[in-house]
């Protein structure tokens, strides 16, 4: 594993934290029409990916994390519709396009998706087909987004297994998925993501469902990914410790918004809304003693259908203000140069 | 795959060998045996036969021997092709069925091929278009073909076509071509006069794979390897036709050895009604004329054809199905 970072690289197109944002989100909002009524799954996001760095999204079941990525390449299944905001996305060619002008099916759309912008899931075990070779589904990918031969296509798909360390990559191809270990499978989805070159990668909780140890050769594998290839990643989980591994930046989602955003030191360093705040009190610490009870945030994730009034976090919030925070709903202001925050607290 | 298939032929032989024991309890089910009823059919014209007469028949025909040692008997003549012989048709039992085997079979293949090019296609649509008109439509005519009995519908339509155009749709041959050798045109011939048939005996396969194939194709659409070939840029249709698809229609492959003899008992009534030479309408007058060698040969023939297809479909899903065809390896 290597230990330059990726700012250290010297490429032609500029990147970091300070480069043109090659994702940004606006007031994205994707709701599900279900008979029992509108729920608002992801309701005004707004956040900005920067070339060649990882943007964390964290939140708990149900934030909307995953259908803001799927938002994204516009693949959020029905009863869920994409029905205000802007995704504007810079091309490989510097172009910069609204994804959301694209019909989801159209071929400008279906271009980018897998092509441009990859994605990656959380269950590697039942992301494949089963009654499909592995090297059936890496080349569909290949034959849609390149111009190369059949052998070409072979060849480069062998080399990306191999890249993403794979033992065996060119009997591996002839295998069926079943045949392939959890972890195996998330490196060959990696490796399916990554053989169009992406310039971004949305990877949706992909170590939630695999072991502690393979979590982390999946991050180090996904770093180096990242280095390697120059690429953004867009980073879901719930998981903070996950987000203090690879994140650059970090979103924290409750209900279908964004509560605060800003880069990772900031938000483990001086976490600002009181969610963000009680989400990092309640992580064990090496420090707390082995018999005393963990500090866990108050009440539950209320039921998307009965959402609270003003801040949705407000029955849970330790800084409840009454009479404001129960009647008005707080913007996302920026409190510095890096940080922004939806809260009362820090409205003027 | 060889211990599967190996497996499956033992399975194959005992289901075989079960549904020979059953068909040979209900061969001996009614009163009396095959030489009761043979005195009784001399006797209606006007022979009589002598108590050792009969003595007589029954030892040549091992009646008084012990019940497993007749069934011994009985299967291996069965195995060898001796079926018995029809009182009702006054003949050979083999030579009954074979008469009508070839209609019944294309008859009942006509239908499953009929019932495969309609309802997949349309459980397909239907699944896509959840809750579209279109869905509606079928799932409104499905029920109707589930609900209205083959025969019924055989009725109106032979009716309505008589009316209208003055046409008998009853046979599978015109008059001309009924004792005809081969040709052209008997073939032709044919091929209309099945048209109907096929159709009105496929409805009720057909409403009830657009069912089958709804459902099946509902649960794999929400499944996680959709979304995986949807994030590659593959479009709706083609990702369609080539996953889910494909895992929806493996159990139709399983199903279809069930049609099959299905279709053969389903086509009882309906050849009755439309007076089509087939073997289930000589067996709706076996059961009435109590010709058990003929209704027992045919009840064991279907059985063993409903084992035969079971094992064909399990070797085909085998193919289709890495899962399957490459377990235990």
């Amino acid at each position: 594993m290597t230990t330059e970072t990726a700012t250290d690289q010297t490429t032609e197109q500029p990147r970091g934290l300070d480069a043109d944002p090659v994702i940004s989100v606006r007031d994205l909002e994707t709701h599900f029409f279900t008979d029992e009524g509108v729920v608002r799954a992801v309701d005004g996001v707004n956040f900005d990916v920067h070339p060649g760095t990882t943007m964390g999204i964290v939140g708990e079941s149900g934030c909307g994390k995953s259908i803001t990525a799927k938002s994204i390449l516009q693949i959020v299944e029905a009863p869920g519709r994409i029905v205000n905001g802007e995704i504007q996305y810079r091309r490989q060619s510097g172009e910069a396009v609204n994804l959301l002008d694209y019909p989801a099916n159209s071929g400008r759309m279906r271009a980018i998706r897998g092509g441009e912008i990859s994605m990656i899931f959380q269950e590697p075990m039942t992301s494949f087909s089963s009654l499909h070779t592995f090297g059936n589904q890496i080349d569909e990918a290949l034959k849609l987004h390149t111009n190369l031969s059949k052998d070409e296509r072979f060849e480069l798909a062998v080399d990306w297994l191999a890249r993403v360390g794979i033992p065996n990559p060119s009997q591996r191809m002839h295998e069926y998925p079943f045949r392939f270990s959890g972890g195996q499978l998330q490196r060959a989805m990696i490796a399916m993501a990554m053989c169009t070159n992406p310039k971004v990668l949305i990877a949706d909780e992909p170590t939630t469902a695999l072991d502690v140890t393979t979590q982390a050769q999946i991050l180090d594998l996904l770093q180096r990914m990242q280095e390697e290839n120059d690429m953004a990643i867009v980073f879901i989980t719930h998981d903070l410790g996950v987000i203090a591994e690879i994140a650059d930046e970090v979103t924290v989602m409750y209900l279908g918004k964004v509560v605060e955003s800003g880069p990772v030191n900031d938000f483990f360093d001086a976490p600002l809304h009181p969610y963000s705040r009680a989400l990092l009190t309640s992580i064990p610490s090496m420090f707390t003693g082995s018999r005393e009870r963990l500090p866990s945030i108050s009440g539950s994730i209320p039921h998307p259908q009965n959402r609270p009034s003003g801040c949705a976090f407000h029955p849970r919030c330790q800084s409840f203000i009454n009479g404001v925070c129960d009647i008005r709903e707080p913007n996302l202001v920026s409190v510095n140069e890096e940080q922004d925050v939806s809260c009362f607290l820090y409205e003027d | 795959m060889l211990s599967f298939i190996i497996r499956r032929t033992i399975y194959a032989i005992i289901a075989m060998w079960a549904v020979s024991v059953i068909s040979f309890v209900i061969i001996n089910l009614p009163a009396g045996d095959f030489v009761t009823t043979y005195i009784a059919t001399q006797a209606a014209t006007g022979n009589v036969i002598l108590a050792d007469e009969a003595e007589n028949l029954r030892d040549v025909y091992g009646l008084n021997d012990p019940i497993y040692v007749q069934y011994v008997k009985w299967i291996t003549r069965i195995v060898r092709g001796e079926l018995g012989f029809s009182f009702e048709f006054n003949a050979p039992v083999r030579q009954v069925i074979e008469q009508n085997l070839a209609n019944t079979l294309l008859l009942a293949l006509g239908s499953v091929v009929f019932i495969w090019i309609v309802g997949i296609p349309i459980g397909i649509y239907s699944a896509v278009k959840q809750y579209s008109p279109g869905d509606y439509v079928a799932t409104f005519l499905g029920f109707l073909g589930l609900g209205i009995p083959d025969f019924l519908i055989a009725l109106v339509v032979a009716y309505l076509v008589f009316d209208h155009f003055g046409i008998l749709l009853t046979g599978l041959y015109s008059a001309e071509y009924l004792t005809a050798p081969w040709s052209f045109g008997k073939a032709l011939d044919l091929a209309q006069h099945l048209v109907l048939p096929v159709i009105i005996l496929g409805t009720a396969g057909t409403a009830s794979l657009i069912r089958i194939m709804r459902a099946n194709l509902l649960d794999e659409l929400k499944k996680p390897y959709v979304t995986t070939a949807r994030a590659k840029g593959v479009t709706e249709w083609q990702l369609i036709m080539k996953y889910p698809v494909r895992y929806a229609l493996n159990p139709v492959l399983s199903l279809t050895a069930y049609i099959l003899p299905f279709l053969i008992s389903g086509s009882v009534v309906l050849s009755y009604v439309l007076d089509l030479p087939t073997v289930g309408r000589d067996f709706l007058r076996a059961l009435t004329a109590q010709d058990i060698y003929l209704s027992g040969a045919i009840i064991l023939g279907t059985g063993w054809l409903t084992i035969i297809g079971t094992f064909f479909s399990d070797l085909l899903l085998a193919w289709v199905d890495p899962r399957i065809r490459l377990e235990g390896d």
